[in-house]
C-alpha cells in the first residue's frame, strides 16, 4: 500500500529525515516510535502533504502512485487521513459544515452523489457513538474551545467519518487520560478491517496496549534505527530510549 | 485657486442658485440650519488627506466630479419616489423605500406599524411634530472637523423619521430600502432623524442599493437619539456597485442604560465611508459597533468610529473584520475616547483583515484616548493572510484549495455576523456573505424588491 | 484603603529631582537670537570646513520654511527662537590632551551625576564622551577603542579628523528636510559623538554619551551619528540631566545609526532631564528625531528607551529596514508625572524581503500629566514576509492624568502580518490586596507591579543602566509607583 524509500527532508537547512524507508501493507498496523524531536511529525506531516521543508531524497509510492505529486487534498481523497498531534482551530467554520465538505467532497471524487442533510446527519450520529463524542461539540466551531481530549476524540471522530485507507494518528495518546485513551483506541480498533492500514505515531508505549501493532519502528535523529514485532515496543518502554541512543545493532524484522 | 477652494465655491454657488428650491421642498425648521451649515462649510471644505480621519481616503475625483444632477429635488422627483413601485420579499419588516434620497410623503404613517411608532419623511414630520423634531434636529451630529456635515445640513432637503414611543417594543425590524436610480450622473444627499424614547425597542437595517450603472455620490447624515432604557439596533447593508460612492455619518446619542448597536456590512460599492459616532452619554450606557468589509477590484472602504465615553460605568466593544481581493483597499480608523468623568469603563476595539493579494492594501489606526483612571481598554488590530495551517487541516480532510479558502474566509466573517441579534437576518446575511465570497452576488440580489431593473 | 493610596500616591508624585544642580563655571557664550549670522559664527566658532558650513546654511533655509509639527497629542507654548542662546560652552582651552587640563569645577560637576572622567574610576566596561551644552568635555578610553580600529569621538572632532565619514553617513538617515526640528538642529547643532565601528569588529565596551545642559538660556543641539560595518556590533548608551530652572530650555537633538550588513546596534537611552516642578513650571523640552537604517541583509536596530524626564517629550527612534532579513526593536517605558507631557513612540519601515520589527511600550502617567504612544508600522509593497508584533500598555496612576495610545499601520503586502495589541487600566486593588495580604506595604507593592509591568523593557537595558534606571522609576514616581 505505501512504500517509503530511502525519504530525506531538510527544514530551513537542517536535515530532519535522513533516509526513511519503510513499508505498509493492507491490514497492517505499524507503529512508530522514537523521542522528542527524532522527526516523527515531520514524516507524518510529509505523509499528508503539508508544505514545508524541502524533500531533497528518496520517494514514495501509495497504491501504485507517486503520492509526492499529489496535493494534499487529494492524497485525502485517496484514502490518506491525518491525525494531527496539534489540531488546529478553526474559529466560525461550524463542525457540521466543514465535515459535511469534506465528506462530500470524498465522495464526488469517488462519482458518488453528495449526501443528502438528512442522511448526512444520520452518519454523524452513527460515528459520533463510536467515539463518544458529545453532541454540543460538533455544533461548535472546528476545535474551537476544545480541551485536549475532545479535540483528539474529534480527530478520530473525522477518520470515522471519512474512512480512510491508510490512516496516520500522529500522537493521538498524548494530553490523554486512561479513560480517553481508551476510547480512542476502541475508535481506531473498530474501524480496523483487512483492508485498511494505520501508521500509529506515539512516544510512549501506553497506546499500543490498547491498538496492538503488527511492526514496531523505533526512529532515532531522521533514521529508523530499529524495527520489530510488539515486544520492542515493551523492550523500549522498560530499557528507555537511552538503550537506542547507544547504538546496539539493528535488528531487522519481516 | 486651489482644489479645494472651487470645490468650496462650486457647493456654494449651488447653494445660492437653488436654495429657494430646497426650501421650498422642506421645512422651516431644518431650513433654518442652512445658513450656518452653509458658513461652517466654507470654513472646512470637502475633508482631505490632511484631515487626520481621512488620512486614508481621497475624496476628490468624487468631489471634483462633474454631476448632471446635484439633486435639488423638484415636484417631480417626489412624484417618482411615490410612484416607485416594488414588491417587497417576506423578511417580516416594515419596509419603507427612499429613493434618491427621497422618502416618499404617504401623508401618515407606514402601513401595518403597530401604536407607537411613526415611520415616514422628515419634512412631513417637522410639520406634522414640530416640537419633537426641534427637540433633536442637529444636535447630535457634531464634528468640527468634517465639512461633509454642514454640507449635508446646508443642502439635504429630507430623508427619514423614524419615532418609537416610550415604553413600545418593535420585534421585527423597519427596513429602509436606500436606492439610487437615475439616467444621470446624480449627487444625493439626505438627513435622517431617529427617536427612541425611554425604555422602547427599535431594531432597522438599511439596504444601500444602486439600481443604474451611472455615477452616484451619496452623502447622508442619521441621528439617533436613544433615550434611557432605549435598546436600538440598526445594520446596513451596502451593496452599489464601482462607480458609486457612500459617504454615511451616524451619529448615535445614547442615554442612561441605553443599548445600541451598529453594524456596517460592506460587500460591495466603489468607495465606501462610514463614519460612526457613539455617544456614551447617560451612566451604564453600552454600545456595540460592528462591520465587516468584502472588497474587490478596486473599491475602497473605510470605516471611522469614535466611541465617546462621556458618563461613567459605560460599555463599549468595537468589532471590524474584513478580507481585501484584487486591488481593494481599506482602512480602519477607530477612537475611543474616555473622558475625565467616564470611571469604570470598560472598552475594547478589535480589527481584523486579511488580504488576498499583494496589491491589496489595509491601513489601520486604532487608538485610545483616556482621561479616566479606573478604566479597563484594550485594542487589538492584525493585517495578515489566511492561517497556513488551518488551510493545511482542511485540505488534508480533502477539501480543496479553493473550498477551503471560501470556509475560512467565511469562519473569518462569522465573528461579525454571530452578533447580529435577529435569527432571520443573520441567516439571511449568512447567504449573503457566502454568495459574496463565492462571487455570486450580483448588485440587486440582496434587495428584497423583485423589480425588473 | 483607597485614602491610603491617595496620600501615598502624592508623596511619590511629589520625588526630588536630584540633578538639579547648576555648576558656575566660566562660560563662552554667544549673544541670543538665531539668524544667518549665528549660523555662521557657530560654523566659525568650531573652526569647522566650507562644506559644513554650506550644509548649515542650507537647513537653515528649510527651517525657515517649515512649521513646528502641531499633530503630537501635546500643548507646547510658544517658543520664541530668537530667546534662546545657540552656542554656550565651558571655556576650557582647545585640543585639551589630559585631564589635567579640564577644568575642576568640570570634572567635579560629572562625579556628582555619576560619570568620573578618569578612566580609572570608571567601571572598565563603559566608555563615555561627556558633552557639556554646547561641546564635547572629554571622551574617555579613545586610545583603548582606537587599537581595535574604532573611532569614538565627538562630532566636532570627527568633522575635522574624519571628514569622508561624516560627509558620507551624516543627513543620509535624517535629512535636514525632515522635520522642523531635524531642520534647526541641523542648521545649529554644537556637539555630538561620532561612532564608527570597522568591518568585522565586536566592540568590546559600551559606548556612551553623556548630555548635561549647565547654561541658563541655551539650547542644546547636539548630534550623534554610529555606523556600524559589516558583521560589527554595538551598544551604545546615552544619559542626560538638566540643572532646574524656572524658564523651559530647548533639547533638539539628532540620531542617526547606519547598520550594514550583519551588523547589530543596541542604542539604549536613561532621559532624564528636568521634567519642571510640581506645578509645571520649567523643564525641558526634548524634541529629538533619532532614526536608524538597517542597510545591509541581517541587520539590527534595537531602541531601548527609558523616558523619566523632560516637561515635554516628541521623540520617535525609528527603524528604516530596508535590507532583507533586517529587524528593528523598540522597547520604551515612558514615565509621565505632575505636569509632564510625552508623544513619543516608533516607526518600523519594513522595506525589505522577511523583515522583523518588535514594539514594546510601557506608559505609566500619574500626577496631571499626559502621556501619548505613538507610531507607525508600514509594510512597503515589495516587503514579502513581513512581521511585526506591536505591544503599547498604559497604566493610570491617578484619575488626573490621561493615557492615548495612536498607532498607525500600513501594510500593502498580503504576506505580511501586523500585530497590534493595546491595553489600559490601572493597578488592580486585588493585586494590591494580594501583595497587603502577604506583608507588603501598599507603597511597596505599588513599586513592585510598576517595576514588573516595566520589566520586559528594563530587561533589555545593560546591567549597569538597568539598575539606574529602576532607581530612576522609583525617583519619578516615589510613592505613586514606588
Amino acid at each position: 500500500m505505501l512504500q517509503i524509500e530511502n525519504l530525506k527532508v531538510e527544514i530551513e537547512g537542517r536535515e530532519i529525515l535522513k533516509g526513511i524507508t519503510l513499508s505498509v501493507k493492507k491490514g497492517e498496523i505499524h507503529a512508530i516510535m522514537g523521542p522528542n524531536g527524532s522527526g516523527k511529525s515531520t514524516l507524518a506531516s510529509v505523509l499528508a502533504g503539508k508544505n514545508f521543508g524541502e524533500i531533497t531524497g528518496g520517494k514514495i509510492t501509495y497504491m501504485g502512485r507517486n503520492l509526492l505529486e499529489m496535493e494534499a487534498e487529494d492524497r485525502a481523497k485517496e484514502g490518506i487521513f491525518l491525525g494531527f498531534q496539534y489540531p488546529i482551530e478553526i474559529p466560525g467554520v461550524s463542525m457540521v459544515n466543514f465535515m459535511k465538505t469534506a465528506v462530500n467532497e470524498h465522495r464526488k471524487y469517488r462519482g458518488e452523489e453528495p449526501l443528502s442533510s438528512s442522511d448526512f446527519l444520520k452518519l454523524m450520529r452513527e460515528k459520533k457513538e463510536l467515539v463518544k463524542i458529545e453532541s454540543g461539540l460538533t455544533n461548535r466551531s472546528v476545535n474551537e474551545g476544545f480541551s485536549g481530549g475532545e479535540k483528539k476524540r474529534n480527530e478520530i471522530f473525522q477518520m470515522a467519518m471519512l474512512e480512510p485507507k491508510l490512516a496516520i494518528l500522529d500522537e493521538t495518546d498524548s494530553g490523554l487520560d486512561i479513560d480517553a485513551l481508551k476510547i480512542v483506541a476502541n475508535g481506531v480498533n473498530e474501524l480496523k478491517t483487512p483492508e485498511n492500514a494505520a501508521i500509529v505515531i506515539t512516544h510512549y508505549q501506553r497506546l499500543l496496549d490498547y491498538i496492538i501493532p503488527d511492526v514496531v519502528h523505533v526512529l532515532y535523529d531522521g533514521r529508523i534505527v530499529k524495527t520489530g514485532g510488539k515486544d520492542l515496543a515493551v523492550e523500549l518502554e522498560k530499557l528507555g530510549y537511552d538503550w537506542i541512543k547507544k547504538g546496539d545493532d539493528t535488528v531487522k524484522y519481516g | 485657486m486651489d482644489k479645494k477652494t472651487q470645490t468650496i465655491k462650486r457647493f456654494s454657488k449651488l447653494f445660492t442658485d437653488n436654495s429657494s428650491r430646497i426650501e421650498n421642498n422642506s421645512a422651516g425648521l431644518i431650513n433654518s440650519y442652512r445658513g450656518d451649515a452653509m458658513k461652517q462649510f466654507v470654513e472646512l471644505g470637502i475633508p482631505d488627506r490632511k484631515n487626520e480621519s481621512y488620512r486614508y481616503t481621497n475624496l476628490d475625483p468624487w468631489f471634483n466630479a462633474d454631476y448632471k444632477s446635484y439633486f435639488v429635488p423638484g415636484e417631480e422627483d417626489f412624484k417618482a419616489a411615490e410612484n416607485f413601485e416594488c414588491e417587497v420579499a417576506d423578511l417580516n419588516s416594515y419596509d419603507l423605500v427612499l429613493l434618491n434620497g427621497i422618502p416618499p410623503r404617504y401623508n401618515g404613517t407606514l402601513d401595518g406599524l403597530p401604536e407607537g411608532i411613526w415611520v415616514g419623511s422628515l419634512v412631513e414630520a417637522a410639520e406634522k411634530y414640530p416640537d419633537l423634531v426641534a427637540r433633536h434636529y442637529g444636535r447630535y451630529a457634531q464634528n468640527g472637523k468634517d465639512g461633509l456635515i454642514p454640507l449635508n445640513t446646508a443642502l439635504a432637503s429630507d430623508g427619514i423619521f423614524v419615532y418609537i414611543e416610550r415604553g413600545v417594543t418593535l420585534t421585527n425590524p423597519v427596513q429602509i430600502i436606500n436606492l439610487v436610480h437615475s439616467d444621470r450622473d446624480m449627487f444625493v444627499q439626505h438627513r435622517n432623524l431617529i427617536v427612541v424614547e425611554d425604555e422602547a425597542k427599535l431594531p432597522m437595517i438599511v439596504c444601500d442599493h444602486a439600481l443604474s450603472p451611472q455615477k452616484f455620490l451619496t452623502n447622508a447624515v442619521t441621528e439617533v437619539y436613544v433615550g434611557e432604557n432605549a435598546h436600538f439596533d440598526i445594520l446596513r447593508v451596502q451593496n452599489e456597485h464601482n462607480n458609486a460612492a457612500k459617504l454615511t455619518h451616524t451619529f448615535i446619542h445614547q442615554e442612561k442604560n441605553s443599548y445600541a448597536v451598529s453594524n456596517n456590512i460592506t460587500l460591495h460599492g466603489g468607495l465606501i465611508r462610514n463614519s460612526t459616532y457613539h455617544r456614551l452619554n447617560g451612566e451604564g450606557a453600552g454600545s456595540n459597533a460592528l462591520g465587516l468589509y468584502l472588497t474587490d477590484r478596486w473599491q475602497h472602504v473605510d470605516n471611522f468610529v469614535s466611541i465617546d465615553h462621556a458618563s461613567p460605568n459605560c460599555t463599549s466593544n468595537q468589532l471590524f473584520k474584513g478580507v481585501l481581493d484584487d486591488f481593494a483597499t481599506g482602512a480602519f480608523n477607530g477612537r475611543i475616547l474616555v473622558n475625565r468623568e467616564a470611571q469604570k469603563t470598560l472598552a475594547y476595539q478589535k480589527n481584523n483583515t486579511i488580504l488576498l493579494t499583494d496589491d491589496a492594501r489595509m491601513d489601520t489606526k486604532p487608538q485610545l484616548e483616556i482621561y479616566a483612571d479606573d478604566v479597563k481598554c484594550s485594542h487589538g488590530a492584525t493585517v495578515g493572510q489566511l492561517d497556513e495551517d488551518a488551510m493545511f487541516y482542511l485540505r488534508s480532510r480533502g477539501i480543496n484549495k479553493d473550498e477551503a479558502r471560501l470556509m475560512l474566509m467565511f469562519g473569518f466573517a462569522r465573528e461579525v455576523i454571530e452578533k447580529i441579534s435577529t435569527e432571520a437576518l443573520k441567516i439571511r446575511i449568512d447567504d449573503l456573505v457566502l454568495k459574496r465570497l463565492r462571487g455570486e452576488l450580483s448588485r440587486c440580489a440582496t434587495c428584497s424588491i423583485n423589480c425588473d431593473k | 484603603m483607597e485614602k491610603e493610596q491617595d496620600k501615598i500616591l502624592n508623596e511619590v508624585t511629589s520625588g526630588d529631582y536630584k540633578y538639579g544642580f547648576y555648576t558656575d563655571i566660566d562660560m563662552e557664550t554667544i549673544p541670543k537670537g538665531l539668524n544667518e549670522d549665528v549660523v555662521r559664527l557657530i560654523s566659525a566658532k568650531k573652526q569647522e570646513p566650507e562644506w559644513m558650513l554650506e550644509f548649515r546654511l542650507k537647513a537653515y533655509k528649510a527651517w525657515q520654511g517649515k512649521k513646528m509639527p502641531q499633530w503630537a497629542h501635546l500643548k507646547i507654548p510658544e517658543i520664541n527662537y530668537q530667546d534662546i542662546i545657540y552656542y554656550a560652552a565651558p571655556k576650557q582651552k582647545a585640543g585639551l590632551s589630559s585631564l589635567d587640563e579640564i577644568d575642576p569645577e568640570l570634572l567635579e560637576t560629572f562625579n556628582k551625576l555619576g560619570i568620573p572622567l578618569e578612566e580609572q574610576k570608571r567601571l572598565t566596561g563603559v566608555a563615555v564622551d561627556a558633552v557639556m551644552d554646547s561641546i564635547s568635555v572629554k571622551t574617555t578610553f579613545k586610545e583603548t577603542l582606537a587599537e581595535l580600529g574604532i573611532i569614538f569621538c565627538s562630532f566636532s572632532e570627527a568633522v575635522r579628523e574624519h571628514p569622508d565619514l561624516v560627509k558620507k553617513y551624516m543627513g543620509t538617515v535624517v535629512p535636514y528636510t525632515d522635520n522642523y526640528f531635524a531642520a534647526l538642529n541641523s542648521a545649529v547643532f554644537s556637539d555630538g559623538s561620532f561612532c564608527y565601528i570597522p568591518k568585522g569588529v565586536r566592540c568590546p565596551m559600551e559606548l556612551s554619551t553623556y548630555f548635561r545642559i549647565n547654561a541658563a538660556n541655551t539650547g542644546q543641539f547636539e548630534r550623534t551619528l554610529i555606523v556600524a560595518e559589516d558583521d560589527s556590533y554595538l551598544s551604545y548608551l546615552e544619559g542626560c540631566t538638566a540643572p532646574m530652572r524656572d524658564e523651559n530650555q530647548l533639547h533638539a537633538a539628532i540620531v542617526e545609526i547606519v547598520a550594514e550588513r550583519n551588523a547589530e546596534v543596541k542604542y539604549s537611552t536613561v532621559q532624564n532631564w528636568y521634567p519642571g516642578d510640581k506645578n509645571g513650571k520649567g523643564g525641558i523640552y526634548n524634541f529629538v528625531t533619532k532614526r536608524g537604517i538597517c542597510k545591509g541583509e541581517n541587520s539590527k536596530i534595537s531602541w531601548t528607551q527609558v523616558e523619566t524626564g523632560s516637561a515635554i517629550t516628541w521623540k520617535y527612534p525609528s527603524c528604516i529596514l530596508k535590507g532583507h532579513n533586517s529587524s528593528g526593536e523598540f522597547y520604551s517605558v515612558a514615565v509621565t508625572n505632575n505636569h509632564q507631557q510625552a508623544d513619543t513612540g516608533t516607526k518600523m519601515i519594513h522595506m525589505g524581503k522577511n523583515t522583523r520589527s518588535i514594539i514594546v511600550s510601557k506608559g505609566i502617567s500619574a500626577g496631571k500629566s499626559q502621556n501619548s504612544y505613538r507610531g507607525l508600522v508600514k509594510v512597503l509593497k515589495n516587503a514579502s514576509n513581513a512581521r511585526n508584533f506591536s505591544q503599547c500598555d498604559s497604566l493610570l496612576l491617578g484619575d488626573k492624568c490621561g493615557a492615548h495610545t495612536f498607532p498607525y499601520v500600513e501594510v500593502d503586502n498580503q504576506t505580511g502580518i501586523v500585530e497590534h495589541e493595546a491595553t489600559t487600566s490601572k493597578i488592580g486593588e486585588d493585586q494590591i490586596f494580594y501583595c497587603n495580604q502577604r506583608g507588603i506595604s501598599t507603597e511597596d507593592a505599588i513599586g513592585l507591579i510598576v517595576n514588573g509591568y516595566a520589566k520586559e523593557v528594563l530587561n533589555k537595558l545593560p546591567m549597569e543602566f538597568a539598575v539606574e534606571a529602576q532607581k530612576l522609576l522609583q525617583i519619578s514616581l516615589e510613592g505613586s509607583v514606588g
